[in-house]
């Protein structure tokens, strides 16, 4: 235990000489790191603007209150597509998703040297990869529209379930495996009775989730063109129309809170 | 070795059958019918121009082709900006962010706050939970105007609902028992949370920051689709000109970058739990 002595008190220490000296340099490190970060923010921002906020914001806000409710009447259709996106999108993803799992898990991947580093590549890289991104560039290879938001959600949720699902099989109990082995089946048996029993509360679980992440996500999608609401949102902001903007945000809070909701419930449901 | 007295006994000749994930035969039936009824739909209601999809490959050729020959030279000037554009608002939203957030973590925190601060606390996060990174940016960008501020603000804003409410969780969760001893000796409230709390949720607090960095920096790369600076103008511009190889070094870099971090985090998060 560190301590001082100051003439014959002594004095406890969280820690000693050397490490509050460590520590102490840690922090001048990373608040010069924060204040050349901020300069460098500071020196790209027009401050004029900044300064005048309030007051656009009170513009902002009084042309965007109350919210054109009638509008509504044209949301359905994109509210409908933007569901479409997140529901068929996760549902590819997992297709997908699953025979990256099994391949990226160290229990069952056929080959740890050269197949799993590969799963792993596409997992690491799908993931990276925000679905805004790949809308982006679907929409330049296959054309804008819903399709090319499903496929973008799907790419993007590749990553996600295949990481926490392989992260599941790695856990599995692998005394069941040895049982279901012992009783002479191949390989598949052994796959259909010994390992998918026991990841699919796992695997509901991660669907479901990645589905109300895909809610949230697809929501914006339209920004780029890639179909949904986020369509309606951009085309409103394009021509300023606030009052129409604000009913738009409102459904949107509205979806993703539902998503949640529902998200949540089924998880305690499974769990 | 008697049967369970759960299962039913088997018939002599009938074969097992896996028990079905869903035990209730009505509720299974319904969420089958109801997923086809549903699926049927949104296919009908998805039209997709499968003429366009044809053409659009070879173009999608191109650009898987270009991933074998990334070019990084010609707009290097552009990447390298963007880069650290994009590197600067990741660190100092972190920085900002986590410094808001630990604040109102001991707020929603139920043991450590009183009822009205924790109903404040919880109602900040519910709010920066619900909205997404890019709505509050295009918001942002309307207010302060274009350029990385808007981004860094959007940026801390979201950090404050992630970390806040994990963070509040850990603390909710900690072991009474320390914080105790320690009000026992006659701490005050600051020296409480200092002795007390904190070294309990120390680990935690470094491994959610180090991974909402990881995330913040996933997150700045789409900010300049909006106009809240970082790479993402960069790319926009790139994907607009047909630049695909441009188009694929700055992905490949936000993937190393993307891969670095999470390694790091890896490395930090071992260390310090």
């Amino acid at each position: 235990m560190p301590v001082r002595e100051n003439g014959s008190l002594k004095v406890w220490q969280r820690r000693s000489g050397r490490e509050s000296l460590f520590h102490w340099l840690i922090w001048l490190v990373g608040i010069a790191i924060f204040a050349y970060c901020w300069q460098q923010i500071s020196n790209a921002t027009t401050w004029f603007f900044v300064w005048d906020a309030p007051r656009i914001s009170q513009d902002i806000w009084t042309r965007a209150t109350p919210p054109r409710w009638e509008y509504i009447s044209q949301l359905g259709k994109p509210i409908w597509d933007t569901l479409n996106i997140a529901t068929l999108g996760t549902i590819i993803s997992l297709f997908l998703a699953v025979p990256v799992a099994f391949l990226a898990a160290r229990n069952t991947t056929p080959s740890a040297l050269f197949i799993r580093p590969i799963a792993l590549l596409i997992i690491v890289s799908t993931r990276s990869i925000n679905s805004l991104i790949w809308a982006l560039l679907l929409i330049a290879i296959i054309g804008p529209g819903v399709f090319a938001g499903v496929v973008a959600i799907a790419i993007r949720s590749i990553g996600f379930c295949a990481k926490l699902l392989y992260e599941a099989i790695e856990e599995i109990d692998a005394t069941q495996v040895e049982a279901i082995t012992a009783t002479g089946a191949s390989r598949w048996q052994v796959m259909a009775y010994g390992i998918v029993p026991q990841i699919m509360p796992a695997f509901a679980g991660i669907a479901v989730f990645r589905w109300d992440i895909n809610i949230r996500e697809s929501t914006v999608l339209g920004l780029v063109g890639a179909g949904g609401i986020g369509l309606q949102l951009s085309s409103s902001l394009n021509v300023l129309a606030w009052p129409q903007v604000s009913l738009i945000l409102l459904v949107i809070l509205a979806a993703v809170v539902i998503s949640e909701w529902v998200s949540a419930k089924v998880r305690a449901a499974i769990i | 070795m008697s049967a369970p007295s759960t299962a039913a006994p088997l018939p002599i000749g009938q074969p097992w059958r896996k028990p079905p994930f869903i035990k209730r035969p009505w509720l299974r039936w319904t969420l089958i019918i109801g997923f086809i009824a549903y699926l049927i739909a949104a296919f009908l209601t998805i039209d997709v121009n499968w003429s366009r999809v044809y053409d659009g490959l070879e173009r999608g050729k191109q650009f898987v082709l270009a991933f074998t020959s990334p070019d990084f030279t010609s707009r290097s000037g552009d990447i390298w900006e963007g880069m650290i554009e994009s590197i600067v608002m990741t660190v100092a939203a972190s920085v900002v962010g986590i410094a808001i957030s630990i604040p109102i973590a001991l707020g929603a925190a139920r043991n450590v706050a009183p009822l009205p601060i924790y109903l404040i606390c919880r109602s900040i996060i519910a709010v920066s939970r619900a909205l997404q990174e890019i709505i509050v940016a295009i918001l942002l960008v309307a207010i302060f105007g274009f350029g990385p501020l808007a981004g860094f603000l959007t940026l801390s804003f979201a950090t404050i609902g992630f970390l806040s409410k994990l963070l509040a969780e850990d603390i909710e969760s900690m072991d009474r028992v320390q914080a105790e001893a320690i009000k026992a000796s006659g701490a005050k409230w600051t020296q409480w949370i200092n002795y007390g709390v904190q070294p309990q949720v120390m680990p935690r607090l470094i491994g959610l920051s180090i991974y909402r960095v990881d995330i913040n920096f996933r997150e700045s790369a789409i900010l300049g689709l909006v106009g809240a600076g970082g790479i993402g103008a960069t790319l926009n511009t790139a994907f607009d000109r047909y630049e695909y190889d441009t188009a694929a070094a700055i992905l490949i870099s936000i993937i190393v970058i993307v891969m670095a971090l999470e390694y790091l985090s890896g490395v930090i998060r071992a260390r310090v739990q």
